[in-house]
């Protein structure tokens, strides 16, 4: 049987495999032609059906941007909080509730900037989240402004003549603050990117993934590194999959090497644990365990 | 629904207001809170750093106000009763949140202890200079809910109230001490669970596909859910429809922020809470709250010695304001007294109300201590002649 036949012997009711788990009431999403965001959420779903989550009980909480946009599109408990803080916000959620699995899914502006601190408190402390940050390299959604993650020369909005101040090298970043599973993929490796989100949907503690993705619109096209697809094909020839690399040879440049991989898969004990440890060790049979703390 | 008594610290105390105000929060069913340092308030989290270990529930210290402020509103949509505390810079840091509390309608409490402002100012000094950022500190249109305390002992009894008001609005709900008040111990008296009235959380009780997030019910109040009992729900701190969708039509812009607003109205008119004396012969009625309104009772003393027809009038809520009674009294009474420790900002509130119809007198401070009784009674007496 040919390809051609295949496709055609596909019945007209189908559905893709993802919309269950996407708000379709909500489509078309407001995502570019060429973005890779969605490339990122489809990987997403495959991640939470491979590791057998129970979507009841899986929270996805997103701040400001257009990564910022995958809470309200994802068909679980979902919050778009507000810029920077989709981090503090899942910490309580998570506290509040543990048996939560509680997956941060936000851009590199988000995380970065506004809300770095955020991030290297939380990576800190070992929370359980799973942080999935798309970074695209610019802020996107307010017109393609300089953000921590723009390498050098790059041209944007706010640095027409190029960026001159250092970028951010994220998964250094992360594995420096303490985050307990640390990776990178671009867009182009949905098959690596779904094996590792469902890795990070089965650790505990802090886990991170970064992605590269194409803003073909605000990014590339400002800097004539043409459109979604040349990025993938940039992505393609550009990246080497070095696992266990030092993260601090992994920066990214404008037009350089992408260094992809997993860099970080180490046990740490989270936020919880050392919580409930130290409090049975300093108060006995005192300390009454919040199973959950609603207690409404 | 009664207090769990696993959080009520029955019996009769000696405690500050800050301390007072965390045993209010646990009595009140509170058991998540975040934190972020900072003078005169970090007492109440103290303490609820010491306590909840043993009652069952979660204390976490932020790296920042920011993040206090909306890790509470995290635990809020994971089932928990949470709060935080602040005082004036941190305050200005929690705005945005207390805007996302607003829009998401998620019930809170935030206690601010003030302190002499503006910026870093007086950290260990009582001010009350943050009542109308209190009510307009956040962009946009909304209201919200204040509670003035002037004594440990409200501060224990109107946090509750604090929670319950949370709960029955999904509004956040600031608890307005000063310095003084918060650092100030008197006798406390914590009753026994039973006799404390605890506003459960409205969970829904529709099916998830029977359920919107924000269709609100007859008093323009939606429905609580939480994360976690597969209802798939979305919350947004964009305008919404009743589905929690994001949406950019300037009618449900109107709707929204319409019904953020008037779901409040029962609070400014009629059910305000306040405490008043001598106001059936008064002629200048003492409007003040807080530590001020303990200064006044002195003057208010004074000034009845000296045959002066003065009535007290305590704002205990001061957000939503107790417009009607204040325009009520103004139709009878010569004058208004509004002692503050600020340059001026609820009698700009009794100016608006008494629309006219009475002299409205100031009588400011710019915080740091406390007024002289004689710089109140000064304005009585003026204010009857």
């Amino acid at each position: 049987m040919s390809e051609f036949e295949c496709v055609m012997e596909i019945p007209e009711d189908a559905r893709n495999p993802v919309e269950p788990f996407l708000r379709m009431d909500r489509m078309p999403h407001i995502w570019c032609p060429g973005c890779g965001i969605g490339t990122t959420v489809n990987c997403f779903v495959r991640a939470l059906l491979s590791s057998k989550s129970d979507l009841d009980h899986v929270a996805i909480v997103s701040g400001i941007g257009c990564t910022g946009r995958v809470a309200g599109y994802a068909n679980l408990d979902s919050f778009h909080t507000t810029h920077g803080r989709a981090i503090p916000f899942a910490t309580g959620l998570k506290l509040a509730n543990p048996k939560l699995q509680v997956v941060v899914y936000s851009g590199d502006g988000d995380l970065f900037a506004i809300g770095g601190n955020h991030f290297i408190h939380a990576a800190r402390r070992n929370m359980d989240l799973k942080v999935i940050c798309v970074n695209n390299l610019t802020y996107a959604m307010t017109g393609g402004q300089t953000a921590p993650t723009t390498p050098g020369q790059v041209i944007s909005a706010t640095a027409p003549y190029g960026v001159f101040e250092p970028a951010f090298n994220l998964v250094q970043l992360a594995e420096a603050a303490g985050a307990a599973y640390v990776a990178r993929w671009t867009t182009y490796h949905v098959t690596q990117l779904a094996r590792s989100m469902g890795e990070v949907l089965n650790k505990k503690g802090f886990c991170f993934i970064e992605v590269l993705s194409p803003c073909p619109t605000l990014y590339q096209r400002r800097n004539k590194m043409g459109d979604g697809l040349d990025t993938m094909k940039y992505y393609k020839e550009a990246s080497k999959i070095r696992h266990g690399a030092p993260t601090g040879e992994c920066a990214l440049t404008k037009s350089g090497e992408i260094v992809v991989g997993k860099f970080v898969d180490r046990d740490r004990p989270d936020y919880l644990e050392l919580m409930r440890t130290q409090l049975h060790e300093s108060l006995g049979e005192r300390y009454a365990e919040p199973e959950a703390v609603c207690g409404l | 629904m009664h207090a769990d008594p696993k959080g009520v610290l029955t019996g009769v105390h000696f405690l500050d207001g800050d301390h007072a105000c965390c045993e209010g929060t646990l009595a009140a069913g509170a058991r998540f809170s975040a934190g972020y340092p900072i003078t005169p308030s970090t007492e109440v989290v103290e303490r609820f750093a010491a306590r909840i270990p043993t009652v069952g529930g979660v204390f976490v210290q932020m790296e920042d106000e920011l993040a206090a402020s909306i890790a509470i509103q995290g635990a809020v949509w994971g089932g928990a009763k949470a709060f935080t505390v602040t005082s004036g810079p941190g305050f200005s840091l929690m705005m945005e949140h207390i805007g996302y509390a607003v829009m998401t309608e998620t019930p809170c409490v935030f206690v601010n202890v003030q302190r002499g402002g503006p910026s870093t100012g007086l950290p260990t000094l009582p001010a009350q200079a943050d009542m109308m950022q209190a009510r307009w500190g956040s962009h946009g249109d909304y209201g919200i809910i204040a509670l003035c305390p002037n004594s440990p002992q409200e501060c224990f009894d109107l946090t509750i109230t604090a929670f319950n008001l949370a709960e029955e609005f999904r509004v956040p709900v600031l608890m307005m001490l000063d310095e003084c008040v918060g650092h100030m111990t008197e006798k406390v008296i914590i009753p026994e669970p039973g006799q404390i009235e605890i506003t459960p959380r409205h969970l829904t009780q529709r099916p998830p596909e029977a359920f919107h997030v924000f269709e609100p019910g007859e008093n323009l109040v939606p429905e609580m859910v939480q994360a976690g009992d597969g209802y798939r729900f979305h919350i947004t701190g964009l305008t919404h429809d009743e589905r929690g969708y994001p949406s950019m039509n300037v009618e449900v812009q109107d709707r929204l922020v319409r019904r953020l607003q008037d779901k409040l109205k029962p609070l400014a008119n009629g059910r305000a809470l306040c405490e008043t004396e001598h106001l059936d012969d008064a002629d200048v009625v003492v409007v003040s709250y807080g530590i001020t309104s303990r200064v006044a009772q002195r003057a208010l003393q004074l000034a009845r010695q000296k045959g002066i027809r003065a009535g007290k009038f305590r704002i205990i809520q001061a957000w939503p304001f107790p417009e009607e009674r204040i325009r009520e009294l103004a139709g009878r009474v010569k004058a208004f007294v509004v002692p503050e420790l600020n340059l001026g900002q609820m009698v700009h509130e009794v100016e608006r109300a008494a629309a006219g119809q009475a002299k409205v007198i100031p009588v400011s401070h710019a915080g740091g201590g406390v007024h002289n009784p004689e710089a109140i009674l000064k304005a009585i007496v003026e204010a009857a002649k």
